[in-house]
């Protein structure tokens, strides 16, 4: 305060609306939302109810199914996807450790959250990016949002969410779909536009409609860049679900969350291990299954 | 299937937003430049009035810029037309709605383009069934026919390759099997042979002309490449700036060019090729009788020396289609046909 005493008050301290002032205004807006959210919560409820189910549905699937078989299969997708011994067998590795290490359960609860939210986030970026793609109205009406979303800090996205849904895994799924969209649709949009100009000309040359064009020409030659898309919105759930532990998100992340407000080293470096081998896993698969999506672009005739 | 011409009547194409506030001013002789400077419209056709006979080749030549891809793509109005008739077997194109034109380019047209453009991400065979797909015919019927143009056009046993394993003048086989599989009438190809290599070039030619004489499509060829024009050309039109500036046969242009522009083309063509017999030859009357070989009236004028030389004549007669003898040649004349100097003036006074 030395500098400043010999000033007026406004300009040594920041003038404030004041505490009282600030006090009711939190307390109207908090009122009248908490008001709007009860009286409408069994919209919310009913709306929220099938993801509800689904993943408890996939969580139990994962969680109560023999190890053993739920590792076959998780290999057996990856190497379907990749069709690469090396990456199958790195999958096979790094699930044993994370079994030996005693995290198994809890990395399926990750992975069944991780998989809901990329099946949302798909369903929902897919025809955004499509229409985003076909008309610049929309286009310039949903990137601004994008921009908006991709700003945010994953953090801020919970206030809402908490407030509008409550606590629990199914708050964490929609903060972390929110979260993981935007790659999704942004890929998919530019995927169809950078798709070759003549080769669309072709397409209407020999009379096709526009759902024709879509499926014989768009999409095909923008999979590449949507799988591009697909495995970005994996990374961000995956990153997004130790976030959403704060809302009561299970798994590996509230065991991160648990370390993190303890210091337990060790069990926070387990889980963060475990995090980080689903997440290559998921990562290496993906890309390997984008990258035979492009076979066909290979020059083999100079 | 019968062929129908294409007739193309005062047609007008100015790219920009209000492209119809300016076809008076345009009509009204504004210049592509003042156009643009005053407007920021770009003229792209002015005026073009030609029909497309059915059943031959009808070539559109002109540099780049000339119009002439803008020209082809409003046959199947891939281009909008600013204002103008299409008329194809009595149906005006310009007029026809959503529907109709789909069906138009699917049943009617198909299309070979400069740059291929084939589906990378299908087979050659996926490629030329495209059209038909489009169209909902089984693959069952649709792997047929288009197994037969594949073989037609030398592509057999690379069906199931991707375009990009092929070279350019196979993808271009590929492009031009999946115009004729679809079994239009119309074959628009769109500067097809502009990419190729010139040996290539020639020998896709001769396919093109192989299937013409035996299907007998209405064909509309654009190209920049004079030599190709001749060789193809029934009737060729050429275009400078979006206008129409001459039409008529390979023939017709190489001896009457109608202004400077096409005589500078025009210089550099082997005459020989182009000119036929019966352009040059002296009616048979009093005292010149039929003497020599006997040549076809049709015949050019290369093939007519190289005939006379190896039979050691240096006089023939020429016969028109009944066999009847109409007129005579020697090769002095013949020679000098074929190395007159093209300036305009003497290209004209050289075909009277």
């Amino acid at each position: 305060m030395a500098n400043c005493s010999f000033m007026p008050d406004v300009l040594c301290r920041f003038p404030s609306i004041g505490d009282s002032s600030i006090r009711m205004a939190r307390k109207v807006i908090d009122d009248g939302f908490k008001g709007l959210v009860r009286e409408y919560g069994y919209v919310i409820d009913a709306v929220v109810q099938p993801l509800q189910w689904f993943l408890n549905y996939l969580e139990r699937l994962f969680s109560s199914s023999p190890w053993f078989i739920v590792l076959i299969i998780m290999l057996a997708i990856v190497y379907l996807a990749s069709r690469r011994i090396g990456i199958t067998v790195g999958t096979a590795i790094g699930m044993l450790l994370i079994g030996v290490v005693g995290l198994w359960e809890d990395t399926m609860v990750t992975l069944a959250i991780v998989t809901v939210s990329t099946l949302i986030a798909i369903v929902i970026g897919l025809p955004i990016g499509i229409l985003m793609a076909r008309s610049e109205r929309i286009q310039g009406m949903i990137n601004p949002v994008l921009d908006v979303m991709q700003t945010l800090p994953s953090f801020v996205y919970l206030i809402p969410v908490v407030v509008i849904f409550g606590i629990g895994k199914v708050p964490g799924l929609i903060a972390v779909v929110i979260y993981a969209v935007p790659p999704m649709i942004r890929l998919t949009n530019l995927g169809i536009r950078l798709v070759d100009k003549e080769v669309l000309e072709a397409a209407d040359a020999f009379g096709s409609s526009s759902r024709q064009k879509l499926w014989n020409v768009q999409m095909p030659l923008a999979l590449p860049t949507i799988m591009a898309g697909i495995n970005q919105t994996i990374m961000m759930s995956l990153a997004m679900v130790v976030v959403a532990s704060m809302v009561g998100v299970g798994g590996l992340g509230r065991n991160t969350l648990q370390a993190i407000n303890n210091q337990f080293f060790t069990f926070g470096f387990m889980n963060g291990f475990a995090l980080v081998v689903i997440a290559i896993i998921f990562d290496r698969a993906s890309q390997a299954f984008g990258k035979r999506l492009q076979k066909h672009s290979e020059v083999v005739h100079g | 299937m019968a062929s129908h011409g294409i007739e193309i009547k005062n047609l007008y194409k100015i790219f920009g937003q209000n492209g119809r506030d300016y076809i008076d001013a345009v009509h009204q002789g504004m210049s592509k430049s003042e156009l643009i400077e005053k407007h920021g419209h770009v003229l792209g056709l002015k005026d073009i009035n030609i029909s497309m006979p059915a059943g031959s080749i009808t070539v559109v030549m002109g540099l780049s810029g000339s119009g002439k891809s803008t020209l082809i793509r409003h046959i199947n109005r891939l281009i909008e037309p600013t204002s103008g008739e299409l008329i194809y077997d009595g149906a005006d194109i310009c007029q026809m709605n959503e529907t109709a034109l789909r069906d138009f380019r699917r049943h009617k047209t198909a299309m070979v383009f400069q740059k291929f453009a084939l589906l990378p991400h299908r087979t050659v065979l996926e490629n030329t069934v495209y059209g038909l797909d489009i169209q909902g015919v089984a693959r069952a019927e649709s792997t047929q026919k288009a197994q037969r143009w594949i073989d037609r056009v030398g592509l057999s046993g690379f069906e199931d390759r991707y375009p990009n394993q092929l070279s350019g003048g196979m993808q271009q086989r590929v492009g031009l099997a999946r115009a004729l599989t679809n079994d239009a009438d119309i074959l628009l190809m769109d500067e097809a042979y502009s990419a190729l290599d010139p040996l290539i070039r020639v020998d896709m030619q001769s396919v093109l002309l192989e299937i013409q004489a035996e299907l007998k499509k209405t064909v509309v060829f654009i190209t920049h490449d004079l030599d190709e024009a001749l060789r193809l050309g029934d009737k060729i039109a050429i275009l400078r700036d979006g206008q129409m500036i001459q039409q008529g046969t390979g023939q017709d242009i190489v001896l009457n060019p109608a202004d400077d522009y096409i005589s500078a083309f025009v210089k550099e063509v082997n005459r020989g090729r182009v000119i036929r017999l019966e352009t040059i030859m002296r009616a048979l009357g009093p005292g010149l009788g039929p003497e020599g070989l006997p040549l076809p009236g049709t015949m050019t004028l290369e093939n007519a020396a190289k005939e006379m030389t190896s039979a050691n004549q240096t006089t023939a007669h020429v016969i028109d289609q009944a066999g009847k003898p109409v007129g005579s040649v020697d090769l002095q004349g013949i020679i000098a046909a074929m190395v007159t100097p093209t300036s305009h003036k003497s290209a004209r006074m050289a075909a009277e």
